[in-house]
C-alpha cells in the first residue's frame, strides 16, 4: 500500500515536471504566435490586441501559473487556429489513435513474442540468423517509407497487377468518401481502411519486440532451472510454456509500457501518410501551425499516458513475479 | 555459449560491417566522381522522372533514374548518405557525451543536483522522443544545426541514467576508495578511475543510437522539419517522391532502401557489441525511439 502511494506520488511529480518543461520549452522558442494569427497586413495594434486576448502580454510567471492551474483543472485552453477547446480537439482525435494503437500493440505482442522465442530456441542457427536480419530490417525501416511502399503495392500496384478486388486496399482516410454505409458494411469498410496502418504499426512493433524477446528468452534458457526441468524429462513445449514464459513475463510487461511511446509516436507518421484524423495528426498540424495550446495539450497527454503505463507496469510486477515483493 | 572466435566470424556481423563500409565509401566517393550535378536543375522537361537504368538525352547513364527535376537519383542518394550518416553519428555521439557528463556529475555529487538532473531526465523520457523532437524542431528554424542540437537535447537522458547507475556501482569499489585514500582529487578519481569502468553500456547505447538518430533525422526531414531541400537527405527525398508513388515509385523507394540498409547495418553492429560488452540494460530505451 505504501508502495502504491509512493509510486503514485513520484508519477504526479513527474507529470508536474513535464507540464513545466513543456511550458518552458515553448516559451523559449523564438517567434511570436500572434504573428501567425493576424494577417500580414495587420497593424501593430491588431497584433497587440490578439496578444492580449491570448494572455501573451502577461509576464511569464503569471502565464505559467495560469496555465498550470488551468491544466490541473483539465482546461487546456483554446486552439489558436480554430478557437475550439483543446480538450475537445484531443477528445475527438483520441479514440482513433487509441483504437489503432491498442490493436497494433496487441498484435505486436502476439506476433513478436513467439518469433523471439523461436529465435532464442534456435539461437546461432540459420533460422535465428535469418529472422534476426529480417526483424532488424523491418525495425530499421521508417514507418512512413513502409506506408508508401505498401500503398504502392496494394492500391495502384494491385490494380495494375490484377489482384482480386478484395486485395485492393484503400490507402487514405477512415471510410470511403461519398457513400453512406450502415451496420456490417460500414464495419467492413472501416476494417479495409485499417488494414495497411495496422499492418505497418504491427510489423515495426513486432520486429522490436522480437529483438527484445530473443535476448530475454535466451537469458532464461541458460538458467539452471531450465536445465533441471529438461533433465527430469519435462517436454519441450512445457518448458517454454511454463518455465520460460513465466520468467520472461515481467520483462515483457515492462516492455509493454516502454513500447507505448513508440506506438503513439509511430502513429504520427502513419496517421500523416494515411490521412487519419487521430492524435498524431492533430499534434503534427498543431506543431506546423505553431498552435501552442494544442501542442502543449497533446504533449501533456502523451506524457501522461506514458507515466501511467510505467506506473501500472511497475505496480503489476510484484503480482507477476512474487520474488520482487521483498525487493 | 559461442566462443569469442566464433563470434568474430559471425557472417551477419561481417555482412553488416561490409555493408556499412560500402555505404560510407559510396557516400563519400560517388558525389565526387559523378558526372551528374546533384543539386542544380538542368533540362527538366527531357530529363525528369527517367526510370532506373536509362541513359538521358544529355548522355548520362542514370543507374536509379532521375527525380522530378531531372537530377540523378543515385548521386543525390549518396550525397544524402553523407548528411544522414554524419547527422546520425555526430548526433548520437554528442548526445552520449552530454549524457555521460550529466550522469557522472549527478552520481558523483549526489544530493539536490542529482535529484534535479534525474527529475528533468525522467520528465523528458516520459514524453515520446519523437514528439519532443518534433516540438523542438518546429519551434526553431529547421536545418542541419537544429537537427543535431535537437537530437542531442532529446537523446542524452538514457545515457545519463545508465552512466549514473554505473558510476554509483563503481564508486563503492575498493580501488576507487583506495585512489581517494591515496590523495587523488575528486575529479581525478572520477575521470581516471570511475568513468572508464562505467562506460561500457554507454558505448553500446551510442552505437545503437546511431541507427536511431538516422531514423529520427529522416522522420523530421520527411515532415519538412529537418534537412531542407535542395540539400538532400534520405527523409526529404522520400517526401519528394511521396506524391509520385504511383507514377515514379523509384523516387521514394530508392532512398528508403539506402536508409534501411544503413540503419540495419548499424543496428546489427550495435547488437553484436551489446552481446559482448553489456547486458540488456543498454537495450531497453531504444525500443521507444522508433520512427
Amino acid at each position: 500500500m505504501m508502495l502504491i502511494v509512493r509510486r503514485a506520488g513520484t508519477a504526479a511529480v513527474l507529470l508536474w515536471l513535464v507540464i513545466t518543461l513543456t511550458f518552458v520549452l515553448i516559451r523559449l522558442a523564438p517567434g511570436d504566435p500572434a504573428a501567425f494569427l493576424v494577417a500580414p497586413s495587420a497593424s501593430a495594434a491588431d497584433a497587440a490586441r490578439v496578444r492580449s486576448e491570448l494572455g501573451l502580454d502577461r509576464s511569464i510567471p503569471i502565464q505559467y501559473a495560469r496555465w498550470l492551474g488551468a491544466t490541473l483543472r483539465g482546461d487546456l485552453g483554446l486552439s489558436f487556429t480554430t478557437g475550439t477547446p483543446v480538450t475537445r480537439v484531443l477528445r475527438e482525435a483520441a479514440p482513433i489513435s487509441v483504437g489503432l494503437g491498442a490493436l497494433s500493440l496487441t498484435l505486436t505482442f502476439l506476433i513478436g513474442v513467439p518469433i523471439g522465442m523461436l529465435q532464442a530456441a534456435r539461437r546461432g542457427r540459420a533460422t535465428d540468423r535469418m529472422l534476426t536480419v529480417l526483424s532488424t530490417a523491418v525495425y530499421a525501416a521508417p514507418s512512413f517509407w513502409l506506408a508508401l511502399a505498401l500503398v504502392a503495392v496494394f492500391t495502384y500496384g494491385a490494380a495494375t497487377l490484377g489482384f482480386p478486388a478484395s486485395l485492393r486496399l484503400p490507402a487514405f482516410g477512415l471510410r470511403t468518401p461519398g457513400v453512406t454505409l450502415h451496420g456490417w458494411h460500414a464495419a467492413v469498410d472501416l476494417a479495409r481502411h485499417a488494414v495497411l496502418p495496422v499492418v505497418i504499426l504491427t510489423a515495426v512493433g513486432a520486429a522490436g519486440i522480437a529483438r527484445y524477446a530473443r535476448t530475454s528468452v535466451a537469458e532464461v534458457l541458460g538458467l539452471d532451472f531450465v536445465r533441471t526441468a529438461r533433465a527430469k524429462g519435462v517436454r519441450s513445449r512445457a518448458v517454454y510454456g511454463r518455465h520460460v514464459l513465466a520468467n520472461v513475463l515481467p520483462a515483457l510487461v515492462v516492455l509493454f509500457a516502454l513500447s507505448l511511446p513508440g506506438v503513439l509516436a509511430g502513429s504520427i507518421f502513419v496517421e500523416s501518410v494515411f490521412a487519419w484524423p487521430g492524435l498524431g495528426r492533430a499534434t503534427l498540424n498543431g506543431i506546423l501551425a505553431r498552435d501552442y495550446p494544442v501542442v502543449m495539450g497533446a504533449t501533456v497527454l502523451y506524457a501522461a499516458a506514458v507515466i501511467v503505463a510505467n506506473l501500472a507496469a511497475e505496480l503489476s510486477l510484484p503480482l507477476l513475479d512474487p520474488r520482487r515483493e521483498h525487493a | 555459449m559461442m566462443t569469442r572466435r566464433d563470434e568474430s566470424r559471425d557472417p551477419v556481423l561481417i555482412g553488416a560491417g561490409a555493408l556499412l563500409v560500402a555505404l560510407a565509401a559510396a557516400s563519400i566517393l560517388v558525389p565526387v566522381f559523378s558526372t551528374s550535378e546533384p543539386l542544380a536543375i538542368g533540362d527538366v522537361i527531357s530529363l525528369r522522372l527517367l526510370p532506373p537504368l536509362t541513359r538521358g538525352t544529355d548522355g548520362h547513364f542514370h543507374l536509379l533514374g532521375t527525380d522530378r527535376f531531372g537530377r540523378d537519383l543515385f548521386t543525390r542518394m549518396m550525397l544524402a548518405g553523407r548528411i544522414s550518416l554524419a547527422v546520425g553519428i555526430v548526433g548520437s555521439l554528442l548526445a552520449a557525451a552530454v549524457g555521460t557528463g550529466i550522469g557522472a556529475v549527478a552520481a558523483w555529487r549526489r544530493g539536490w543536483l542529482d535529484r534535479a538532473l534525474m527529475g528533468i531526465a525522467d520528465a523528458l523520457l516520459s514524453i515520446p522522443r519523437l514528439v519532443l523532437l518534433l516540438v523542438c524542431a518546429a519551434l526553431w528554424q529547421p536545418g542541419l544545426t537544429t537537427v543535431v542540437v535537437v537530437l542531442i537535447a532529446t537523446g542524452w537522458m538514457g545515457v545519463a541514467r545508465m552512466i549514473r547507475a554505473e558510476v554509483l556501482g563503481v564508486a563503492v569499489q575498493p580501488y576507487v576508495q583506495a585512489a581517494g585514500a591515496l590523495g587523488a582529487s575528486g575529479s581525478r578519481v572520477l575521470l581516471r578511475h570511475v568513468l572508464p569502468n562505467a562506460l561500457a553500456p554507454a558505448i553500446v547505447a551510442t552505437t545503437l543510437g546511431v541507427g536511431n538518430a538516422i531514423l529520427l533525422e529522416s522522420g523530421l526531414s520527411f515532415l519538412g522539419l529537418g534537412i531542407q531541400p535542395p540539400r538532400p537527405s534520405w527523409g526529404n527525398m522520400i517526401a519528394g517522391g511521396r506524391d509520385l508513388i504511383v507514377t515514379a515509385p523509384w523516387v521514394a523507394i530508392a532512398p528508403g532502401v539506402a536508409l534501411i540498409a544503413t540503419v540495419l547495418a548499424a543496428t546489427l553492429i550495435g547488437d553484436a557489441l551489446r552481446d559482448r560488452l553489456a547486458g540488456e540494460r543498454a537495450f531497453r530505451r531504444d525500443i521507444a525511439d522508433r520512427v
